[in-house]
């Protein structure tokens, strides 16, 4: 039961507000969410006592879709309408489905973006709706466990996602109706769980390999501080392609032919899986195949056979972990602990290959499934506020390298992979005719050097530049990553001191309209009261915000304002009250806004202090290393 | 809906949204005088300490402004330790601050006598692609290309003691050669 302690507006010392945070694992197989309860991180469970959640969702005509286990019934019988494995298509495009071919037999609508979406019984849906009905289900059993709202959540990422597979999953979470405090990338999710549980100091490998995306993270502990130093993996490999090597194989033995229907396709699957999984406790399980003219094919799966069919894709796993030893300057034995992560990683085979390669037994004590969600919820808990003293921090870098393109089709790298983030580059440009106003700027995802080589993450129109002879404009384009691994952009031409309006047409993602008509139709179709939930958000919001000024005013108020800015401040403060009190939500919304400005000064002020500080007590501490 | 929180999403920010510009050199935003010696540990140190005081993740309950100031600042500080930790982006920063220009894009004359050793360093690197003694060679490769770079480094270290535009010119050649050596050697790794 969570302790909920609800302030008196006017309190002259506010107590804290426990806040309801939780951590979710958005996995290719499985999802999970977590909270911290007493201190304690853990998984909830739904009614029946399952903490796994399968990513599995089955569209029915005129009626709600079915999410999880029962979902998952429904796969072998209804396969086109029962999607699985949907993290697979998140920020992809349909030339990327099309190449992953039959490993997702599902039918896809041609379409004018790039986004792919489903047919199903139920409409088109695209990966981000889907993934987005997942994350619903998890947040009602949140809602319903914790007994109250949640403010917010924490949401995992395999650390080799590029900007629109995490856009698409940031995306998803709006649809849900959940807030993201972060978009943490699961090998450092594991770390935490791993780290604060250990007390440890040192340098981990966190060797992830989930049902389809493969990550390999190198981190330094010290003193709470987690610093991923380099991170590198394979966002398309994982526990889904040996189920298909498994199955492939089944289908060899059997005798079948090239075309067999997607029933057959899906239950094979599942029997693939289910064999897998049976060898990790027997030497060897019986398997068969019920051909399409009824008659049977019985044979054996081995624990031998099995190694042959995933030595391949467990060796793929290897070349990315080579990458991120050299670039974080390491060798195998540097390496103090390596920690498994993901339901994959139970295979003997598995472990046995990664304990070759690091020389070392790999720890597996917390449950590699639930140790993701684990991780996160404890970052929620602190993002939420309710650890004020904390010492933890979470350092992690961005995992491809980001490049703009230049003449010749050829990329240029402005941020490399491994950057902590956040981080900021400038580059200048200038323009090539007389009076151009307007600038474009492909921005890519990579290490390759062409065009063609690397992932287009988006293009940039930079718009309203000042009208000069060729050459002379100098436009300074700022390109910064935030905490959650995704890009920002701002011109500005440096003579004139004009910003240029940008507009951004993601190559991978949905426009800001898409997304406005998907809130708009999923909030009408969850029965939702759209107005209310909008009001109650933004009073939420409101309160936030009061809080946060009036405890800086609190702090600094005296010392960084004068009377006339202070009065101005309280203003706008007193509007926000009074918008608060009432019902309009695009009040409140702009009594927000406005209060963020008035403060703005103030804020700056504070923290430009908060760096004197800082840097004034480094100056007289020798002592700390 | 969360509109708020989602500042940070594929549209443009203002520029001045982006500025974290608090006056401050890279020296000055780590507390250390504006010099070519320091101690990579204490640095290493400082940089912990800063973050833990000014990462978005300690603004994730605070007000908007001061949460865009948070990451810009962070930002900047990455910047800054990135560029004073390697020591010869350190003695590039440390040559812009002097007004002295390393002209990477402008200006390509370099001395011809290191140029030769360069060209022969990359027929090696070609060379030892396809050879049979593949590592032995790299090894060797990477080995060389150490040792020129760590006796300009001890050469650029004294430069920066000197307060002379002579000095400075030394420093700014060093500089250009070791930014060649480094990127040698990085594709020396690659093939590793």
């Amino acid at each position: 039961m969570a302790l909920l302690q609800i302030s008196e507006p006017g309190q002259s010392t506010a107590p804290h507000e426990h806040r309801l945070a939780v951590g979710i694992d958005l996995g290719t197989t499985n999802s999970l969410v977590a909270a911290v309860r007493s201190g304690v991180a853990d998984t909830l469970p739904d009614e029946q006592g399952r903490h796994l959640l399968p990513s599995v969702v089955h569209y029915r005509h005129g009626a709600d879709p079915e999410v999880g286990e029962v979902a998952l019934e429904a796969a072998a019988d209804d396969p086109l309408n029962t999607i699985a494995s949907v993290k697979r298509l998140m920020g992809r495009g349909i030339e990327d489905v099309k190449r992953l071919g039959n490993l997702l037999p599902y039918e896809f609508s041609p379409g004018a973006s790039a986004m792919p979406r489903i047919q199903t019984a139920a409409g088109e849906r695209s990966p981000v709706e889907v993934s987005a009905d997942i994350l619903r289900n998890l947040k009602r059993r949140a809602e319903a466990t914790l007994a109250g709202e949640l403010s917010g959540a924490v949401i995992t990422v395999p650390a080799y996602f590029d900007d629109a597979q995490r856009q698409a999953t940031k995306d998803a979470a709006r649809l849900a109706g959940l807030d993201v405090l972060r978009l943490l990338n699961e090998p450092t999710a594991a770390a935490v769980a791993y780290g604060l549980d250990q007390n440890a100091e040192g340098v981990f490998a966190i060797y992830d390999l989930g049902g389809g995306t493969f990550d390999i993270s190198i981190l330094r502990l010290n003193r709470g501080v987690f610093e991923v130093l380099a991170t590198a993996g394979d966002s398309a490999l994982g526990g889904d392609d040996m189920d298909h090597a498994i199955a492939d194989w089944m289908w060899r033995e059997a005798g079948l032919s090239e075309h067999a229907d997607h029933k057959l396709q899906r239950r094979l699957l599942r029997d693939a899986r289910a064999a897998k999984q049976a060898l990790t406790n027997a030497p060897t399980v019986p398997v068969q195949v019920l051909r399409p003219d009824g008659t049977a094919w019985q044979g054996e799966l081995t624990r031998a056979t099995l190694v042959q069919l995933v030595d391949p894709l467990i060796e793929r796993t290897l070349a990315p972990t080579r990458r991120a030893l050299k670039d974080a300057g390491l060798k195998p034995q540097d390496i103090q602990e390596v920690v498994m992560v993901g339901g994959s990683t139970r295979m003997p085979r598995v472990r046995e290959k990664v304990q070759v390669f690091f020389a070392r037994e790999p720890l597996t004590r917390i449950d590699p499934d639930k140790v993701v969600a684990i991780g996160a919820a404890i970052q929620a808990d602190i993002l939420a506020g309710n650890k004020p003293d904390s010492d933890m921090l979470l350092l992690d870098v961005i995992p491809l390298s980001l490049g703009l393109e230049v003449m010749g089709g050829m990329v240029e790298k402005i941020i490399p992979r491994n950057s902590t983030i956040p981080t900021v580059r400038a580059q200048e440009f200038t323009t090539f005719k007389d009076g151009q106003t307007a600038l474009l700027i492909h921005v890519l995802q990579g290490e390759r050097d062409l065009v063609s080589d690397c992932r287009s993450l988006a293009r940039f129109e930079l718009r309203g530049i000042p009208p000069m002879v060729a050459g002379a404009a100098r436009i300074r384009v700022t390109f910064q990553v935030d905490a959650d691994g995704l890009l920002g952009v701002a011109a500005r031409e440096q003579g004139t001191g004009v910003e240029a309006t940008i507009s951004v047409k993601p190559s991978y993602g949905l426009t800001d309209a898409e997304i406005e008509r998907m809130l708009r139709d999923s909030i009408a179709y969850a029965g939702e009261d759209n107005a209310a939930r909008n009001l109650r958000e933004q009073q939420v919001d409101a309160d936030r915000v009061l809080e946060a000024v009036q405890a800086a005013l609190r702090a600094d108020g005296e010392k960084y304002l004068d009377r006339d800015e202070r009065a101005a401040i309280d203003a706008t403060m007193e509007a926000l009250q009074h918008a608060r009190a009432g019902t309009d939500t695009t009040a409140i919304k702009q009594a927000i806004t406005a209060l963020d400005s008035a403060t703005q000064a103030f804020a700056a002020r504070r923290m430009d202090a908060s760096v004197r500080v800082a840097l004034a007590g480094h100056r007289l501490d020798e002592f700390k290393i | 809906m969360r509109l708020r929180r989602e500042l940070y999403r594929l549209t443009g920010q203002t520029f001045a949204g982006m500025q974290a510009d608090l006056g401050k050199n890279y020296f000055e935003l780590f507390g250390l005088p504006v010099a070519f010696d320091l101690d990579l540990a204490d640095l290493a140190a400082r940089y912990r300490d800063l973050q833990r005081r000014f990462h978005p993740d300690r603004f994730a309950s605070a007000s908007e402004p001061e949460r865009r100031l948070s990451l810009q600042l962070t930002a900047q500080i990455n910047a800054a330790f990135q560029a004073l930790k390697d020591p010869v982006a350190r003695a590039r920063y440390l040559l812009a601050l002097l007004g002295v220009d390393t002209g990477e894009d402008t200006d390509t004359a370099m001395d011809t006598a290191f140029l030769m050793e360069q060209m022969e360093l990359r027929e090696s690197l070609d060379e030892a692609r396809s050879a049979a003694d593949r590592d032995v060679r790299l090894e060797v490769l990477h080995q060389r290309v150490d040792a020129e770079f760590e006796a300009r480094s001890a050469l650029l270290r004294s430069r920066f003691t000197e307060n002379s535009e002579t000095a400075r010119r030394q420093a700014r050649n060093l500089v250009r050669e070791m930014q060649f050596l480094q990127k040698l050697a990085h594709e020396v790794t690659e093939l590793e």
